[in-house]
């Protein structure tokens, strides 16, 4: 299958005040469209960085990255969510959402249908005049996650979207985001510390590791969806999955 | 405190100020022409007013005022946005901004009056400086401390072109610490004003000045009173304006 994105070795160094820093070496990952690839690592590994590299905020030092979104001219190829919701706070919700529709290529009824139809997909129609100090931390989330969503991107990233969301709100936006990728079929790539999460979610877990940070395993899980939390199939997965991970075969 | 108490209160107070201003010349403590009571102020007001005079010397302060606070202001934020925006443009003007601006404002009048004479553009171009730089360090700062995680979502979606971010994200998050600086220098401008009328451009300093070189003193608090008067109609205005812009916020 024709690959969406295509990372080939991919290097980044940040260099300041001539100290520099190493924080990802010969990276490559080819993520086919339509699949959900959980990233996971420790800390400080580039996870996020990784992330950046794709969405093309950040130019990697080397390598090449290649996304073969197919566009027809509206709307943007990648769309992300980041770990804090990120609303502007001047804006109410609906304007929030519409934040990537304004590159002048709609206008303001087709704005407001994806504005509306983005806010039905996360569960929040009813809630466009709100502000964002008006809502709960989860619902910010959802906002952040149909803003993504509006501009009908090919690719999704989502940079540990609901690790600062308390557990019952988390699970709720997991099952949600779950939902969405099944009835959207988006490719999304998801960075989180929790190997749960990345095996209730994913098709496929990418670890990195080290300093600088490499592609320490590439595992897919293969359990049919809709996935059930408590299935004994996700348990077993990620109880083999921390073994993998924790005790690494000697390179 | 409930509102009408605060209300009350402060009505009281003002009472009060105005009591023992009255009384002091009253009871001879100081002279009636070193400090003309409040009584004598209706008919010294009514007297302006009729000649014309008070109508004149307003308006043409209200001229100056208001060319100097917008061309100073425009001049102030725009630069400010600028370096507050490019590294470059900010270290290339470093110096430039570090001799130009410890000058106080009133420094300016020397030049002032020899570049563009006893004139209403002189009395424009001290006032401009005075708020220049109040508007001027408001925009940069502001600019400045907008969240960078902001900058940053604004490229996400699409918008990396330094006039898209401005608009979209710089421009309404730094938008309270800019009003709040152009809300100081509406006050500063008033300053202005009367020290560049001092000098002799028409309005109501020089008005006040001749007032008190003919020991007209009620004169001289009228013109004291209007600019008191003017000042907090601009500066109600201006709050009114700067809440319904930040309506978004708690």
């Amino acid at each position: 299958m024709e690959a969406i994105i295509k990372l080939e070795d991919i290097g980044l160094t940040f260099a300041r005040d001539g100290q520099s820093t190493e924080v990802l070496r010969d990276f490559s990952l080819e993520v086919p469209a339509g699949r959900f690839v959980a990233i996971i690592g420790p800390s400080g590994v580039g996870k996020s960085t990784l992330l950046r590299v794709v969405a093309g905020l950040l130019p990697p030092t080397s390598g090449r990255v290649t996304i073969a979104a197919k566009r027809n001219g509206k709307g943007l190829p990648v769309a992300m969510v980041f770990q804090d919701a990120r609303l502007l706070p001047w804006r109410k919700v609906a304007s929030n959402v519409g934040f990537g529709l304004e590159h002048g290529h709609l206008s303001s009824a087709e704005r407001h249908d994806k504005i509306e139809a983005a806010l039905g997909l996360v569960g929040l129609a009813g809630y466009s005049t709100r502000y964002p100090h008006e809502l709960s931390g989860g619902q910010r989330q959802r906002v952040a996650l149909a803003r993504a969503l509006a501009v009908d991107p090919d690719i999704l990233l989502m940079d540990e979207p609901f690790a600062a969301l308390d557990a019952i709100t988390r699970e709720a936006l997991q099952g949600e985001l779950a939902r969405v990728h099944a009835a959207t079929g988006k490719t999304i790539l998801f960075v989180t510390h929790s190997i749960d999460e990345a095996v209730f979610l994913a098709d496929q877990v990418v670890a990195i590791s080290g300093t600088p940070g490499r592609l320490a395993a590439a595992v897919p899980i293969a359990a049919v969806r809709p996935r059930k939390r408590d299935a004994a199939e996700i348990a077993d997965l990620a109880g083999r999955l921390r073994v993998e991970l924790l005790e690494p075969p000697a390179a | 405190m409930t509102r009408r108490r605060a209300v009350a209160l402060a009505a009281f107070g003002f009472g009060v100020f105005l009591a023992i201003w009255e009384l002091a010349p009253a009871l001879g403590l100081v002279s009636a022409s070193i400090l003309p009571p409040p009584s004598v102020l209706p008919q010294a007001f009514l007297r302006e007013l009729s000649s014309g005079v008070w109508l004149s010397a307003m308006l043409t302060s209200l001229s100056h005022y208001l060319a100097g606070l917008v061309i100073g202001c425009l001049l102030g934020v725009g630069l400010g946005i600028a370096t507050g925006m490019s590294l470059t443009l900010d270290a290339a003007l470093a110096w430039v901004i570090r001799v130009l601006r410890p000058i106080p404002g009133l420094a300016w009048v020397p030049f002032a009056i020899l570049w563009f004479g006893i004139d209403a553009t002189a009395a424009i171009f001290i006032i401009g400086v005075g708020v220049f730089w109040i508007s001027y360090f408001a925009a940069h700062g502001a600019v400045r401390a907008v969240d960078r995680d902001l900058i940053e979502l604004a490229e996400a979606f699409g918008f990396r072109r330094p006039d898209q971010k401005l608009v979209k994200v710089i421009l309404p998050a730094a938008a309270p610490g800019i009003l709040a600086g152009l809300r100081t220098a509406l006050g500063q401008a008033w300053m202005a004003v009367v020290a560049s009328e001092i000098f002799g451009v028409p309005g109501l300093g020089q008005r006040m000045m001749q007032a008190a070189n003919l020991l007209a003193s009620d004169i001289v608090v009228i013109y004291m009173a209007t600019m008191a008067g003017l000042y907090g109609l601009f500066d109600s205005g201006f709050v009114a304006l700067q809440s319904w812009l930040l309506r978004w916020k708690r």
